[in-house]
């Protein structure tokens, strides 16, 4: 007899094996290995979340009740997915290229990027999702409970109820921990595809070993158990064909548009071409996950006592017979299936609650300039850990408020009937260019209410919600209302009553409004896009040119994606037009790059609206309309080519351009330096001609005498320096300059030249991690100390704050080492960035700086030749400048 | 004829060697040092002759000549110009500009006593 | 690639031929839902349709599908055909 102790631990141990599971996976894809993480097997598991407990325990209850029918809610799937070429494909190629996160965001972005839809799907899918994690929840509760009973352990109703609150504590746990520990651009999680994975394998192998021992070990082979089929209550195939058709829709339907479904499915995908092996493996796993239901079932009607569960029978089965490990391994694939599909689900739901409720309102309380201000990142992964928290709450009281009794099939199928009411407009979106916002929305409030109204409110029983008189003779005697009767129509079965009602009237609402509404620019720039994606893979233009600054969107990405990320991307669309530095031209493309970027990780809407704030809203110009309007493929590909055409012409004469901007400018400032030259020679040395003229002249009282002398040094000193830079930046230029490889720590060398600049009367602050600074470096360490000396001097004389303050910031990646002083001063304008590198350059008046403008040009030389780097880099909040040192320094003699 | 000298130039150790050779010839000097500003001194104390430094804080020395000589009290008023630049563009626009004098840093202090002198008694 | 004499012909075909293998897939479906939907207007001989026939008939068409479909799956492949779908229609 298994103890229920050991049960206990059996099934912490296997939780604490998918935790391992997920972490290494995690830790795999964050080192870059996740060459098989990717790989079509990974994938083909992962859909596995379609078979839940519902598939593990209730299908062989829904056999045992009804035959062969249960077999309809896998014929759908495979349906879909062999036939893979007809939406499949289309629906992950539209969601990669459009960086869809969710069901809801597919079908807001669709239509016009609307908040309103993205809202109205995430509601609706938490209320269909709410019956199914409560079925989870039922089924292990109902497993836990068939071995206390086993096991004569003292077991009753409050303690059910307490298990069920542990099992959602424990799933709240584990998928807040692997489902929102990183805010991912793509939005995937590989350490929680694996575990589902691997739990995929183990329900398998657990349904499969159940079923061989029945039908070898029990039947005594396939023959006999064919036999014992026909000698079963369930011999005859008497099927209502209205169920068995519309179950195999709804159940293809829902493969589609349950929320869990579509992050397996579109989100987490990593390679279409995943798609061509899923289609044969996985209609493969639901075979095997079928053939022994009904074996199961007939044995189980056998052998069972009158008036058992059918639905325990995968684990009573086993129990009764004695075999204890067998029942073991059945309670664990059980105990997977609920936990993978919880899981995931939880993640869907979360993000989609945190990107089109939580943010949205987030963004609109903080109207003016939101984007700015704050780290929405936080926010993000705070609204999806309470989200997450919030669906498993929501299970938990509905399998409080449904009594735990209910047949698990039945619970299913409610809550497959309220997912599928997105078909319509996703279906609709996809592949027909005139269906509008309004069409969506009707549509789906249209069949919501009928689900809600025919299915689930009466799911919860006849008196519970809805009175037996609702029931009889409908809401205030309205007998056309009834719940079951629609418009008078009786006798029909309840569940292909409302899957019938809703997806009539869902679907011709949708198509009647869509007629009859005029979409808005950005839903029919939308609308090609998605019903198109195979023609043309460039998105909708919509953003007016230049409108917005691109310090300001670097700012914001900031905050979104992290400094790391973001600044890699703009500094990669410079590259890409052509320039240095990290500010690219705000051009229509690249802002529409930005926003697809973000919305990976905020979903479309908002960062539509982000960008929106931005770019002072979304203006549509004439030519975008041209492009919707222009429907001929071959046009657009024609177009397309002379774009990429021209655009490569752009970029060269860009170039041109920009070289001969700045030969100019600096012709100009060659003649300004060599007038600034002039004049920083010879204001000391009219000083020291006319003073030592004096002295010679004579008759000076001796004081006057000393000072006079003191103001020749002074001035000779001044031109000495002067010299001494001019000839420094010359020797470095010309490549004459010796260095010498030395090693030592970054610590002490800031050391040195914070001590050098000599801040104490200054009042500039040094904020330093010294942690962060004990790098070894190997390089030459006199110049690098001249390069900071020259840095921490320049924000001294230029800050302009009123307490100066100076961050230096050190971090580590694999190509070296970056030091980044940042001051909390005014910064520097966009237009000087380029120039304050050159030597010729000084940006405020002479007077106050003392120097003929040369330091940071001998910065940018010393890092050149020390194989590293020093730019500018904007959008810190002040003036800051970034020093590059690579891991690998070039060449130098030992010193 | 006066002996008021006004020293309009931002360098200290220049303004001191210059008013100490001045002073030692027996005129007056008064010295500023700020370019936005210098039109009300000169309004304020009306000097005899003005010795005008090119680069000032604030506004250059050519700005100030021109409202000088755009001023009916002051066009005439003798102006020795000083520069660090000496680029004959430089000579050029002072001398468009209507400058009585323009000498190039550095310079003897006999030269300047000589330049003071004669811009005086013109 | 370049195998042939003419290299344009052989492309030409191949794309023909994964064309009309997309057909196949695209058929797939369809084949399914009508044979899973036979058992439902069976008039099977006079004694009542057994559980055990329709089951054995269900699960048959699902095994064949499956074959087909991983036969079909290679040859369809997006990141094969993506290159070619320049090619002519």
């Amino acid at each position: 007899m298994v103890s229920f102790k050991l049960l206990i631990f059996v099934a912490l141990c296997y939780v604490a094996f998918l935790f391992t599971v997920a972490f290494a996976a995690d830790r795999r894809a964050a080192q870059g290995r996740d060459n098989w993480l990717r790989s079509p097997i990974t994938y083909t598991l992962s859909l596995s979340i379609y078979c839940t407990a519902w598939t593990f325990y209730g299908a062989v209850g829904y056999a045992a009740r009804s035959g062969l029918e249960f077999v309809t809610i896998y014929l759908g799937p495979t349906l879909v997915l062999v036939g893979w070429w007809w939406v499949l494909r289309r629906l992950v190629r539209i969601g990669r290229s459009q960086r869809i996160t969710s069901i809801a965001d597919l079908i807001s972005s669709r239509f016009g990027k609307s908040t309103g839809l993205g809202v109205l799907v995430t509601v609706l899918a938490v209320t269909a999702a709410t019956p199914y994690i409560a079925l989870q929840l039922q089924s292990v509760t109902l497993s836990f409970e068939v071995f206390s009973q086993q096991s004569g352990s003292d077991w009753h109703g409050n303690d059910t109820n307490l298990t069920a609150l542990w099992i959602a504590g424990g799933l709240t746990l584990f998928t807040v921990i692997f489902g929102t520990r990183n805010l991912d651009a793509n939005e995937r999680h590989h350490g929680v595809v694996m575990a589902i994975a691997v739990e995929a394998v183990v329900k398998l192998f657990a349904l499969v070993a159940v079923g061989a021992f029945i039908v070898w070990g029990v039947a005594g082979g396939p023959v006999e158990t064919l036999a014992m089929i026909d000698a079963s209550p369930i011999s005859q195939f008497q099927q209502p064909g209205g169920r068995w058709v519309a179950l195999t829709f709804l159940s293809a339907a829902a493969f589609l548009c349950l929320p869990r479904m579509f992050q397996v499915l579109v989100v987490e995908n990593s390679d279409e071409r995943h798609l061509a092996t899923a289609s044969w493996a996985f209609p493969l796993y639901l075979f095997l996950m079928s053939l022994f239901v009904v074996p199961i079932a007939v044995v189980g009607l056998d052998l069972m006592p009158e008036g058992s569960n059918p639905d325990l029978f995968v684990l009573t089965l086993p129990l009764a017979l004695g075999q204890q490990g067998l029942a073991m391994l059945s309670f664990l694939g059980g105990f997977s299936s609920a936990t993978s599909m919880v899981i995931v689900a939880t993640i869907a739901l979360a993000t989609m609650v945190s990107n089109h409720i939580v943010l949205p309102l987030w963004l609109r309380r903080r109207s003016s300039g939101a984007s700015l201000h704050g780290d929405v990142r936080q926010v993000v992964l705070l609204s999806r850990r309470l989200s997450i928290a919030g669906v498993l709450a929501l299970g938990y009281v509905y399998y409080r408020l449904s009594g735990g009794g209910t047949a698990l099939a039945a619970i299913g199928l409610v809550s497959f009937a309220g997912a599928v009411q997105v078909l319509p407009s996703m279906i609709g979106g996809m592949f027909w260019r005139g269906a509008t916002h309004a069409g969506a929305a009707a549509g789906l409030v249209t069949g919501f209410s009928v689900w809600l109204w025919s299915m689930f409110l009466p799911s919860f029983g006849v008196g519970e919600i809805l009175s037996p008189q609702v029931f009889a003779h409908g809401p205030f005697g309205l007998g056309w209302l009834r719940p079951q009767a629609l418009f008078g129509i009786e006798g029909l079965d309840p569940v292909v009553h409302a899957v019938m009602w809703s997806m009539i009237l869902n679907s011709a609402v949708f198509f009647l409004v869509s007629i009859l509404t005029f979409p808005t620019p950005l839903e029919r720039l939308q609308g090609t896009q998605f019903v198109n994606v195979f023609d043309h893979s460039h998105g909708a233009r919509s953003w007016t040119q230049n409108a917005a600054d691109a310090e300001d969107l670097l700012i914001m990405s900031q905050r979104i994606l992290g400094p790391t990320e973001a600044q890699a991307i703009f500094q990669r669309e410079a590259s890409a037009q052509g320039k240095a530095g990290y500010l690219p031209d705000v051009t229509p493309r690249f802002v529409e790059r930005l926003e697809r970027e973000l919305s990976g990780s905020v979903g479309a809407a908002t960062a539509h609206a982000m960008i929106g704030q931005l770019t002072q809203g979304a203006s549509v110009s004439v030519e975008d309309l041209i492009a919707v309007a222009d429907e001929a493929a071959q046009i657009l590909e024609y177009s397309s080519r002379l774009e990429a055409k021209s655009s490569e012409q752009e970029r060269t004469a860009r170039q041109l351009r920009e070289a001969n901007e700045k030969m100019t400018v600096l012709s100009v400032q060659k003649d300004a330096f060599l007038s600034q030259i002039s004049h920083e020679l010879r204001t000391p040395m009219t000083s020291i001609r006319a003073f030592s003229e004096i002295l010679v002249d004579g008759g000076i009282p001796r004081p006057d005498q000393a000072r006079y002398a003191r103001i020749i040094h002074e001035e000779s000193t001044r031109l000495t320096r002067l010299l001494d830079d001019l000839l420094d930046l010359s020797v470095l230029e010309s490549g004459q300059v010796t260095l010498s490889r030395q090693t030592g720590v970054l610590n002490d060398v800031l050391d040195r030249a914070v001590a050098a600049v000599g801040l104490r009367d200054s009042g500039l602050e040094v904020r330093r991690s010294r942690s962060d600074e004990a790098v070894t470096l190997v390089t030459d360490l006199d110049r690098l100390t001249q390069v900071f000396i020259n840095i921490i001097a320049n924000v001294r004389k230029y800050c302009d704050h009123a307490q100066p303050v100076l961050r230096i910031l050190v971090s580590r990646t694999a190509a070296g080492v970056t030091v980044d002083f940042v001051d909390n001063g005014k910064g520097i304008d966009k237009d000087q960035q380029e120039l304050i590198f050159e030597k010729f350059s000084r940006l405020t008046d002479p007077g106050k700086a003392g120097g003929a403008g040369l330091g940071l040009a001998i910065c940018r030389e010393i890092m050149n030749r020390l194989g590293g780097a020093i730019s500018y880099l904007p959008g810190q909040g002040g003036a800051a400048f970034r020093v590059f040192l690579p891991a690998e320094p070039p060449d130098l003699p030992a010193g | 004829m006066g002996r008021r000298v006004l020293l309009i130039e931002d360098e200290p150790n220049i303004i001191e060697a210059i008013s100490f050779i001045l002073s030692r010839d027996g005129w007056t000097v008064h010295t500023h040092t700020d370019g936005v500003t210098a039109m009300d001194k000169i309004a304020r104390t009306p000097p005899d002759l003005i010795i005008l430094d090119v680069m000032l804080p604030g506004r250059s020395g050519y700005d100030i000549l021109r409202d000088l000589r755009a001023n009916p009290a002051t066009a005439d008023l003798p102006v020795m110009m000083l520069t660090a630049r000496g680029q004959t563009k430089d000579r050029e626009l002072a001398e468009r500009l209507g400058v009585t004098r323009f000498m190039t840093k550095p310079f003897s202090n006999a030269e300047v006593i000589e330049n003071v002198r004669a811009l005086a008694g013109a | 690639m370049s195998s042939g004499p003419n290299p344009n012909v052989f492309l030409g075909r191949s794309s023909y031929r994964t064309r009309r293998l997309r057909d196949a897939v695209m058929i797939l479906p369809v084949l399914g839902l009508l044979l899973w939907n036979l058992p439902l207007v069976w008039q099977g001989g006079p004694g009542p349709k057994l559980t055990s026939s329709v089951l054995i008939f269900v699960f048959g068409v699902w095994l064949a599908l499956i074959v087909l479909a991983l036969v079909l799956a290679r040859p369809t492949m997006p990141g094969d055909a993506e290159g070619k779908e320049s090619g002519p229609r």
